[in-house]
């Protein structure tokens, strides 16, 4: 196998996986192409994790080919493990050493030339911001800069495609946006990146490419815009503080789309979905809404949520990120209809 | 796009004698991370060191008086070989706990996505491990000398005497390394993984001559390897009529290398397994 990949930094394709009879993988297929970002969406158990294990020679497929930078993850692990970088949930730092002694043993162990070592990992302390702290045993580091030694550890010997699984579970939200702001510089770099996450808006956030993952299957892909389009597009919303004129409101709305407008009786909140058209939407929706003399309150043009794209594409919400985050929120066609 | 410049070390497929040299820088690596560790816990030295010394003071001084030795050195002298014999089966406690804890934690994953040679986890922990029951080792011997051991049967003796309590730890630690890696949960190792060790150095010849015990104990206690190991290392380090170093010697080494031959390759599965 030669190095005469075109363009794309990752290909997998009808990967099975199974242990015993639960089939963690049954036939996932995508690409990554070089110097881009895929985020690949899913509730816990997707087997998002397995996906990980195989890609990075962890584990062996029971079918299917997955080829990184032109080798293939079984036949050429070796040359794989020179050119990936991994971090994880777990962190593979000890903690009883300091961030330094941490990253030279890693770049010992990755084979890089002794001499290059030392400098490249005063360079990554300095660029994780942990340069302050480089001679402290990493046991005395806050959460987030364990996980930014970990990320430093993982990018010591300059790996061309990264893997990192979930690598802002766990972090307040202080630390998540510090680890999106690294995230966003490597791929600056040129870095290819997969990321997995629970995390929805994450995965908006972050990727140019998202494939939802549920039980083993690819169940959607594409770019965060186009899984959104996926379910309806563009979603007027607005409170009517007055019951009695919900009605008329419904009505006054009810033209500027194909879709029906629903009602969440209890709120007193009106949804329509208008398709790509919002910003011409809104407009009317405000003139015919002043027209019929009715008055609204939080009056606002949404792009869905990739909530909305996980309930619509897998029938079922996705548990783990929207629930323990808190911003568990109704979709429209929980709502009663008009 | 960026072309990413590729280190020139890693375009070529390495030949076998460059992976050889990369599986001994490897496990080197992993040695010093470990010693450090180990080092920089005050816990693990406490454990490590500590708890020997408290050994030897409590039979030299508490239960000595009541055990009636062979030999001409008195109970101190009976006694050291079996402490040093023990200190190496308990020294491998650290090794699976060590390796639980990185198979769980995900280190262990880690290590084997990463370029370096597959045998450096188990070798460099093997080797730590080594390093530091010979620190220990001659830490006890060096307060038995205080409480009044000696060595009567030369320096060879001595340093026999020494080597083959490293072999009989090295043997012990494959065993743990293997308990560590399958079982995987720091708390289970503890409480019953190496459980068995307890009655394998306290129902031999380490503390007390086996004649005391009660018959059917004997018959145990006679032809276990523990009671074969101390009883050569005793020899080693004592010489005499009392302790003749042959069968004790050659049995204890084919025991030896009979346990490593089933627990190393058992050792290397478990830890392909991890994950």
């Amino acid at each position: 196998m030669g190095v005469q990949h075109i363009g794309d930094a990752i290909e997998v394709s009808a990967l099975h996986k199974s242990f015993g009879k639960v089939h963690a993988l049954r036939g996932i297929d995508f690409t990554v192409p070089r110097g881009s970002v895929l985020g690949m969406l899913g509730p816990n158990g997707a087997g998002k994790t397995t996906a990980v294990r195989v890609l990075t020679t962890l584990l062996r497929p029971d079918s299917g080919r997955v080829v990184i930078e032109g080798y293939d993850v079984v036949r050429d692990a070796a040359a794989v493990r020179r050119r990936i970088g991994l971090a994880g949930q777990a962190t593979a730092i000890q903690l009883e050493l300091t961030g330094r002694e941490n990253l030279e043993i890693m770049g010992r162990l990755s084979h890089m030339p002794r001499g290059s070592v030392r400098g490249r990992a005063a360079e990554l302390l300095v660029r994780f911001e942990i340069a302050d702290a480089a001679d402290r045993p990493a046991k005395t580091y806050s959460g987030g800069m364990q996980r930014r030694l970990d990320l430093a550890a993982s990018l010591i010997a300059e790996p061309s495609v990264l893997f990192l699984d979930e690598p802002t579970t766990g972090l307040d939200p202080h630390g998540r946006l510090g680890m999106w702001e690294i995230i966003r510089e490597l791929v600056g770099r040129g870095t290819t990146l997969l990321l997995t996450t629970q995390y929805l808006d994450e995965a908006d956030e972050l990727a140019n490419t998202i494939v939802v993952v549920d039980r083993g299957e690819v169940i959607a892909s594409g770019t965060p815009d186009q899984l959104k389009d996926q379910v309806g597009g563009d979603l007027l919303e607005f409170t009517v503080p007055d019951r009695a004129r919900i009605d008329e409101a419904v009505q006054a709305v009810a033209g500027l789309s194909d879709a029906a407008p629903t009602v969440e009786t209890e709120s007193r909140r009106i949804k329509v979905a208008v398709g790509s058209h919002g910003s011409t939407a809104l407009v009317e929706a405000v003139r015919r809404l002043d027209a019929a003399g009715v008055e609204t309150e939080d009056l606002a043009l949404h792009r869905p949520s990739l909530d909305d794209v996980f309930l619509a594409v897998t029938g079922h919400a996705a548990e783990a990120s929207s629930n323990d985050r808190g911003h568990a929120h109704k979709s429209p066609s929980t709502g009663v209809p008009a | 796009m960026t072309v990413l410049a590729e280190p020139e070390i890693t375009r070529s497929r390495p030949d076998a004698s460059q992976m050889a040299r990369w599986a001994i820088s490897d496990a080197l690596v992993m040695t010093r991370r470990n010693l450090l560790v180990w080092l920089r816990v005050p816990a693990y030295i406490v454990f490590t060191v500590v708890q020997p010394v408290i050994f030897v003071l409590l039979f030299r001084y508490v239960f000595g008086g009541a055990i009636a030795a062979p030999g001409s050195g008195g109970y101190v002298d009976y006694l050291m070989p079996g402490i040093i014999g023990q200190t190496a089966a308990f020294a491998t406690f650290a090794t699976a706990i060590a390796l639980a804890q990185e198979a769980t934690k995900g280190v262990i994953d880690r290590f084997r996505a990463m370029p370096m040679a597959r045998s450096a986890v188990l070798a460099g922990r093997l080797i730590a491990d080594s390093i530091r029951m010979l620190i220990v080792i001659l830490v006890i011997i060096g307060v038995g000398y205080a409480v009044g051991f000696r060595f009567q049967n030369g320096v060879g003796g001595a340093v026999g005497m020494v080597l083959l309590a490293e072999a009989f730890g090295v043997t012990v630690c494959s065993v743990s390394a293997f308990v560590g890696l399958a079982i995987k949960d720091e708390e289970s190792v503890q409480a019953f993984g190496l459980i068995w060790i307890f009655p394998l150095t306290f129902v031999s010849s380490a503390f007390v001559p086996i004649a005391t015990m009660p018959g059917w104990l004997q018959v145990f206690a006679n032809n276990q390897p523990v009671t074969l190991v101390i009883n050569a290392m005793r020899a080693m380090a004592l010489g005499g009529p009392q302790f003749p170093l042959n069968p004790a010697l050659w049995e204890s080494l084919v025991w030896l290398a009979g346990v490593l031959i089933v627990f190393v390759p058992l050792a290397v599965r478990s830890y392909r397994r991890v994950g």
